[in-house]
């Protein structure tokens, strides 16, 4: 089931923004976004805003879907005015690789003829290992993606079989190999650790596999049991285990030592990456208060402050643009207290941290007291910066509680 | 229908003024019940089960807490008469009730279930009555039950009493059986009411209640002369005079009436708004040609126990005030005064009757006020005398005097227990245990007997009835009374979070229990207290001695990893949730305790809830 849309403002039909928010566009770093609402199965885990065909049957397809993206993109040209060309492009979802060489060839050329990528831009596509080959990474290449993100979750095959992964330990680890033969110089493994049932020794052959498939980036996320879903079904009836926090410690700790050991390095509280270069350059964007357009279903969108998002359903999303509406379901004008949170929230998760001076004088002496605490560095604050230490990142949520007015 | 007890100004002589008074559930307010449907006065179709019972708060619990007073008729050999009936609360903690409502009577029936027998509160009701020269009427209740056994406590209320065994009527408020006869007793028995007619006029106010559209009402029974409407009135402990707005009777309901004459019962509204200008006790005369010497009074009930009320939401507290101004309207026993304190905030102190008052007030606060509230442990009142001769009187333990303690003056109750003799021992075992001292025991029949100790008042405001009662697999009974203090070897166990004390968690407890309430709250803590970004020591001490300890265990992972693609609404949302889940914490220090840790540490039993003890 996918998750609900946040309560806000209703938005304009046309989708038009406040001037506030439109000043200063393209100084800060642009970003679009595609969401790809379509998966071959639902895995128990995932609340994301994706849809099985057998749920959509004949009410939308990759095509009306697609019409309706094109569609998207010149309001939001029109919304813009002049905008920025694309510094970034990701295309996420959902399972994008679905699509096909085609229709991810087609996609990056609606993004080219309506805002234009930025010469350097970063262009990464998610893509789940069952549905890729080596022609797919050639194609996709050759269409102008650089940067491929794969999920492959675990290598154990139990592991996988609780999350309800599709594809064999092996397919991920030889998806990247193929995707570094088609040129990709960027490429990035998904794993997800403290599933019910995982042992320390599944976690440590994943990590190995990871390693020996040679990536420059890898997100490892705690599983979370999101409400409303199958794993959450399972988990209040007693089958399977909740993760337990402790352990979950001891894991993220493990990640860290073998990714740093092997040359990967922290840079945000669930992502490493090999140098400062092979960072995602897209996410850096929504932690450092960046504007991006997100197009499609459920997309979320910030321009300038105000934040946006669009019809969840891909038959009611396609219908709006038909008629020439703006997709948006909600949006919220971010005041000055929340911009304050969420930059406290967002950049307190990055290695460079977040600068003292950002923080009211109630933050800054709980701040000096995490740092005693040993949740901030010592080193980093005496030069107005708070950054995480290790055992900080693991408490960066109730941090952050202290830190805010 | 229009009866002889509608109009007022009866002849002395053919009034009776009488009370039920029983232990708690032997059956008053049911027999009320069917006095009201045989005289007529309330028609089959208005009645329902535990008609006097007119709270919401009584009806849900199926107790009585406020006296009620009825006027029926009843003809008795073609006699007409007027019964001023007065249904009365069994449970120990609301014995003021019963007491004022002995003053204004000649009689009682004193009302024993025939499948239990003599009670605890029906000794301790007996000898309220006795002390007040009233005509007692014995009665057995519940005959219909199959374990009645009528001749068995027959012989033991006549024991008690000192009557022939025969002289004990038998009814079943439930059937209705025998209740008439009872009636007809009661005319017979209960002496008449004496007074001048032609002297000035004396009645005594016997309750007082605040109304919300009415304002005062105010019950007296009339001693001597007649109470008008239209007149004056002087209260006499104050001179305070007031118009009268309304003289009334009740039957069942208030209705209005000429006035009132000897030995009549009935209400007086004067318009005022406290009742504290109306109360009871007092003697109410005429303004002119007023009555000089007073009615003897009767002592306001002073509150036994002790409890902190704290609003879980501090910008209640105004609010909370307020709810415990209108309380006290209808509430004389209810004492409170702002206190503060490090952990809860800002709060009041107040006296309770017991811990049933407690309760209730605490449920009625929450109910008819929609206020959410901490509760602290309840205690007793100290007098610690120091070294130096200085004195200090401690209602909150965390007043505990620092220094050197000469002694501590505590105050001890004598209780009754009565029981099935095969519980003696268990029952020794429990006293002796709460450091009580045997008073004596007697056999009330061959296998049921009563038992006194002496025991200190904070040793039975916890758990002790819950205790006695499994311990006599429910068969035992309780009644106590003050009776002064006593010096004891007492300490102050604080409990320390982080090195700091929680005043909120500190007790007075006897030398000897100190190490089992510092191990017990310490434990409890760590399983209340959720594991904080530190790792959070709790320490028990007395004085600067630790007697117990644990550690709450640093939290290591709470962070949300998951990537929401650009969903940062829903991150924020997630943090300001958070957030407010943070303002339902207390701070104590550095460490955050949710507010069921405050509720829970401090109650009782195990199951963390107070059940209304009956
Ligand atoms: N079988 C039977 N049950 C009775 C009889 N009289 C009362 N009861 C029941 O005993 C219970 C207590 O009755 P109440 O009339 O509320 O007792 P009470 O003495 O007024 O109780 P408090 O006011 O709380 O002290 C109720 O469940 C009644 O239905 C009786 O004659 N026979
Ligand atoms: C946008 S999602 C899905 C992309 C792609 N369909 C896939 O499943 O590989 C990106 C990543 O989020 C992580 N993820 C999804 N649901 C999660 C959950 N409930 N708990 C932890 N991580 C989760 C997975 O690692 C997943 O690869
Ligand atoms: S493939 Fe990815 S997006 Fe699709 S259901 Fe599974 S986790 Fe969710
Ligand atoms: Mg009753």
């Amino acid at each position: 089931m996918p998750s609900t849309l946040p309560p806000g403002d209703p938005a304009p039909p046309d989708g038009r923004l406040p001037s506030s928010a439109l000043g200063g566009l393209g100084d800060r770093p642009f970003g679009i976004y595609v969401h790809v609402p379509f998966c071959a199965a639902r895995c128990g885990y995932c609340d994301f805003n994706t849809y099985t065909p057998g749920e959509l049957g004949s009410s939308a397809s990759p095509e009306s879907w697609l019409e309706g993206l094109r569609q998207e993109l010149d309001l939001a040209v029109r919304v813009l005015g002049t905008p920025p060309p694309a510094d970034t492009v990701f295309v996420g979802g959902g399972t994008p690789s679905l699509l096909g060489v085609n229709g991810l060839t087609a996609v990056l050329d609606t993004i080219r003829s309506t805002f234009g990528l930025a010469s350097g831009a970063e262009v990464t596509t998610e893509s789940n290992p069952e549905s890729t080959s080596a022609e797919f990474f050639v194609g996709i290449r050759a269409a102008g993606y650089n940067r491929v993100s794969l999920g492959m979750q675990s290598a154990a095959p139990h592991v996988l079989r609780v999350l309800d992964r599709k594809h064999t330990p092996g397919r991920a680890v030889a998806a990247v190999r193929e995707a570094r033969a088609a040129g990709f110089g960027h490429v990035n493994l998904d794993l997800i650790y403290g599933t019910p049932g995982e042992t320390e020794n599944d976690l440590r052959a994943s990590l190995d596999a990871v390693l020996s498939a040679g990536v420059d980036h890898v997100s490892a996320y705690a599983l979370i049991v999101e409400e409303g879903t199958a794993l959450a079904r399972r988990v209040s009836r007693g089958e399977l285990p909740a993760p337990d926090d402790d352990l979950l410690a001891d894991r993220y700790e493990l990640i860290d030592d073998t990714l740093g050991a092997a040359g990967l390095a922290w840079y945000e509280v669930s992502n490493w990456a090999a140098s400062p270069a092979a960072r995602c350059r897209h996410n850096l964007g929504y932690w450092l208060g960046g504007d991006w357009w997100g197009a499609g279903p459920g997309a979320h969108s910030h321009v300038g402050g105000v934040r946006w998002w669009n019809v969840k359903h891909p038959a009611r999303y396609a219908a709006l643009l038909a008629d020439g509406v703006s997709p948006a379901a909600g949006r919220e004008t971010l005041t000055d207290a929340e911009r304050h949170e969420e930059r406290v929230l967002l950049e307190l998760r990055l290695v460079e941290g977040l600068p003292l001076s950002v923080l009211d004088d109630a933050g800054a002496t709980e701040a000096e007291l995490a740092a005693r605490d040993g949740l901030l560095d010592p080193t980093a604050m005496a030069v107005g910066r708070c950054v995480l230490t290790r055992p900080g990142r693991l408490l960066a949520d109730s941090l952050v509680r202290r830190l805010v007015p | 229908m229009s009866t002889f007890a509608d109009s007022t100004f009866t002849p002395p002589e053919r009034i009776r003024n009488f009370c039920i008074i029983a232990h708690i559930d032997h059956g008053k307010s049911t027999l009320a019940d069917r006095m009201l449907q045989l005289t007529g006065v309330v028609e089959e179709r208005t009645m329902r089960d535990q008609y006097l019972d007119r709270m919401d708060i009584e009806r849900e619990r199926g107790i009585t807490i406020k006296a009620q007073n009825v006027r029926l008729p009843w003809r008795l050999d073609g006699t007409d008469h007027v019964l001023h009936l007065i249904d009365t609360p069994g449970h120990v903690d609301f014995t003021y009730e019963v007491s004022r409502s002995l003053a204004a009577c000649e009689g009682a029936i004193l009302l024993v279930d025939a499948a239990q027998g003599i009670e605890a509160q029906t000794l301790a009701n007996l000898y309220l009555a006795m002390e007040n020269d009233l005509t007692i009427v014995p009665v057995l209740n519940k005959i219909d039950l199959p374990a009645a056994d009528p001749d068995k406590y027959a012989a033991e209320l006549a024991h008690i009493i000192g009557c022939e065994p025969e002289d004990v009527l038998r009814v079943s408020a439930k059937t209705g059986a025998g209740v008439r006869e009872l009636l007809d007793e009661v005319v017979r028995q209960v002496p008449a009411p004496r007074g001048a007619d032609d002297a000035p006029a004396r009645a005594m106010i016997f309750d007082s209640v605040y109304d919300t559209y009415r304002g005062v009402i105010t019950y007296v029974r009339v001693m001597d002369g007649r109470i008008t409407p239209r007149e004056r009135i002087r209260m006499m402990s104050t001179g305070a005079t007031h118009e009268l707005l309304e003289v009334g009777i009740i039957s069942p309901d208030p209705k209005p009436c000429r006035g009132l004459g000897v030995g009549e019962v009935g209400y007086l509204i004067t318009g005022v708004k406290d009742v504290r200008q109306s109360r009871v006790g007092d003697t109410v005369t005429s303004e002119r040609k007023g009555a000089t010497e007073p009615l003897g009074g009767y002592r306001d009930p002073k509150p036994m126990v002790y409890a902190g009320l704290y609003p879980l939401d501090g910008s209640d507290y105004p609010e909370l005030r307020e709810a415990l101004d209108k309380l006290q309207l209808n509430d004389a026993a209810l004492t409170y005064e702002p206190e503060t304190s490090a952990a809860l905030g800002f709060g009041f102190r107040c006296g309770f009757l017991g811990l049933l008052h407690l309760e209730i007030t605490r449920d009625r606060l929450e109910r008819e006020f929609g206020l959410d509230l901490i509760s602290t442990a309840p205690n007793v009142v100290y007098r610690v005398v120091m070294e130096d001769d200085t004195e200090h009187v401690v209602t909150n333990p965390s007043d505990w005097p620092k220094g050197k303690i000469a002694e501590v003056h505590e105050p001890v109750v004598k209780t009754t227990i009565i029981a099935p003799s095969d519980f003696v021992g268990a029952i020794m075992e429990l006293c002796q245990s709460r450091r009580g001292q045997l008073g004596g025991m007697d056999y009330l029949s061959e296998d049921r007997v009563e038992l006194r100790y002496t025991l200190p008042l904070a040793e039975i405001v916890y758990d002790f009835f819950d205790t006695l009662k499994s311990r006599t697999r429910g068969y035992a009974s309780l009644d106590y009374e003050e009776a002064g203090s006593q010096t004891a070897d007492l300490v102050k166990v604080d409990i320390l979070l982080q090195g700091e004390p929680v005043d909120a968690f500190s007790a007075i407890v006897h030398k000897d229990a100190a190490y089992g309430y510092g191990t017990k709250m310490a434990s409890k803590l760590r399983e209340l207290i959720p594991r904080q970004q530190f790792e959070v020591p709790i320490q028990a001490a007395v004085g600067s001695r630790i007697i117990a300890r644990e550690t709450i265990r640093a939290l290591r992972k709470d962070v949300l990893a998951k990537c929401y693609g650009g969903d940062i609404s829903r991150k924020r949302k997630l943090l300001e949730k958070q957030k407010e889940g943070k303002k339902r914490m207390k701070m104590v220090g550095r460490v955050e305790v949710p507010q069921e840790a405050f509720v829970a540490a401090l109650a009782t039993d195990e199951s963390g809830e107070k059940k209304p003890r009956k």
